[in-house]
């Protein structure tokens, strides 16, 4: 099994080991030439095949069989051979298809950006505005789902998942006893448990980083901020459980949120527990290693808080005095008051939480 | 040296004739041309009293609107604050409890609201960033205040009046 065989995506070759997917060989590439995934996760086995996102065209088989694969396959589930071709985006037909995948998953998919949490961060966002028309041909009522709630630490959006299943594989493969699940079938079918239990297994929590949409959120940072205005630092801190190695979303020393950190792909490095997760809001619960590497295409790079030099304040030592302030900020601005601390709710903030 | 434009002109330093050495016919010339504009329509107007018309591109003070029911409806997306190239927006966002529902349109509304006027320089990229419809820039001048603290506007001040209860 060492032996490597070759495989060219996009006119680019690679070698990779017999069984890799087309998906993984694309990512070993990087870059353009990798096919969006929605449903995939490398990290979950049995994941891939369900969202369409990644399908490519294979215009030669392989060195033994060079005809073309008459349809379009999806590359995560689609293991390579050695001599294939792969056309990604170098085919149209692969980007007219990948168009008519992104609308028919955003038929159903409620336009709640501006009230989701995952926005700035959502799979189905980026793949929209990359892939996806800026309007919808649909002309019907989107399908609602009744409102459920599945526990203290996870928002359920029923309306806004996509059935990716990546949340039953993460439960199946991490927890000890899955607690929800797909219930029903075709429009009916729903992310939901059975009846009425909340999700609170240790390990459940990463069922929030795995979901490519904003149907299953942190409900202790819920509202509380939007990811662009957090500053994501990597942290670890020692975790019986878990590893400890988490990435915390601040603002000031505020923590906001803590996640996994991920990858470029946007899948979790190391699955980490739900005590780091929920319970650990403080900042001096943490070691801090610094900020994490955002992609500068991401709209969370938006504060440029990587390799940020403190500009020195000059002002004292060439007029022999400190500057008079005119006005602090902080004395007029009802918001950000200290006496308020958002982190350190356990659910979203309400009318009476500001008043005092 | 080639001449960059043909634009030069050679100053003339002849001595003036005895015509232009009176200086009368020059300050009479000058003279009409004020009487002239006696008769003239004036270029200014009279204000306050009397106002001009804004232009419809005109950008001014921000609103916060409301919908037909009187409905807040900015829910606190926080896309304003992120055009912002002044930084002049802030917000913190709540949940909306069940019986608020004739308050906020969305499930989550903007509980404090503020835009720092003195920062901000009127581009119009929030009502521009806005998915909601919320924020527009009116046709009114910020007013001149005399402390900087009343320049920090909050969501009460920008909201326009609920069209529910004045009827």
């Amino acid at each position: 099994m060492s032996e490597q065989i070759k495989v060219t995506i996009d006119n680019i070759t690679v070698a990779v080991a017999p069984g890799t997917t087309i998906l993984q060989a694309a990512r070993q590439i990087g870059g353009e030439v990798t096919p969006p995934a929605m449903c995939y996760y490398s990290k979950l086995e049995g994941s891939g095949g369900k969202c369409r996102t990644c399908l490519v065209e294979v215009s030669k088989g392989s060195e033994k069989d060079p005809r073309p694969m008459p349809k379009l396959v999806a590359s995560c589930r689609t293991p390579v051979s050695d001599g294939m071709e792969v056309k990604n985006i170098t085919s149209p037909k692969v980007l007219d298809a990948r168009a008519g995948i992104v609308e028919m998953l955003l038929i159903n998919h409620p336009l709640d950006c501006p009230v989701c949490d995952q926005a700035g961060e959502c799979h189905l966002q980026d793949l929209s505005y990359e892939h996806g028309a800026s309007s919808t041909r649909y002309e019907f009522d989107r399908r609602t789902f009744e409102k459920e709630d599945i526990g203290p630490y996870i928002q359920l959006h029923m309306n806004r998942c996509i059935l990716c299943y990546r949340c039953v594989y993460t439960a199946d493969q991490l927890t000890g006893k899955r607690e929800h699940g797909v219930l029903d079938r075709g429009d009916h079918a729903a992310i939901s448990t059975c009846i009425g239990k909340a999700l609170d297994n240790d390990f459940i929590g990463n069922v929030i980083d795995v979901c490519p949409v904003g149907a299953l959120t942190d409900k202790t940072f819920r509202f509380k901020n939007r990811v662009w205005f957090t500053k994501p630092v990597d942290a670890h801190r020692d975790c019986p459980t878990c590893s400890g190695k988490t990435r915390l979303w601040m603002r000031g020393d505020e923590v906001y949120r803590v996640t996994a950190r991920k990858d470029k792909w946007g899948e979790v490095e190391e699955w980490i527990c739900n005590t780091c997760r929920f319970d650990k809001k403080q900042a001096s619960d943490w070691t801090i290693e610094g900020p994490s590497k955002i992609d500068r295409h991401s709209v969370i790079a938006q504060g440029h808080y990587e390799g940020v030099l403190k500009p020195q304040n000059f002002l004292p030592e060439v007029i022999g005095r400190n500057p008079k302030l005119l006005m602090n900020i902080h004395d007029v601005s009802g918001v950000n008051k200290n006496d308020i601390e958002l982190s350190k709710l356990n659910g979203p903030a309400h009318a009476a939480d500001f008043e005092q | 040296m080639q001449e960059l434009t043909n634009k030069r002109v050679a100053v003339d330093r002849k001595p003036m004739t005895f015509m232009e050495r009176l200086y009368i016919p020059t300050i009479i010339k000058g003279l009409f041309i004020t009487v002239g504009h006696i008769f003239k329509k004036p270029a200014t107007i009279s204000y306050p009293e009397q106002q001009r018309p804004f232009s419809p591109v005109f950008r001014g003070l921000h609103i916060l609107n409301r919908d037909e029911q009187g409905r807040e409806k900015c829910t606190a997306c926080g896309l304003c604050a992120l055009s912002c190239p002044a930084e002049a927006i802030t917000m913190e966002a709540a949940e909306r409890t069940k019986g608020e529902e004739h308050l906020y349109k969305e499930e989550k509304y903007a509980a404090k609201y503020e835009i720092n006027m003195l920062r901000c320089i009127f581009c119009g990229l929030c009502e521009e960033a806005c998915p909601k419809d919320a924020i527009y820039l009116s046709e009114t001048v910020a007013q001149a205040n005399y402390t900087r603290k009343s320049f920090i506007y909050n969501k009460e001040d920008l909201l326009i009046p609920n069209p529910n209860e004045t009827h």
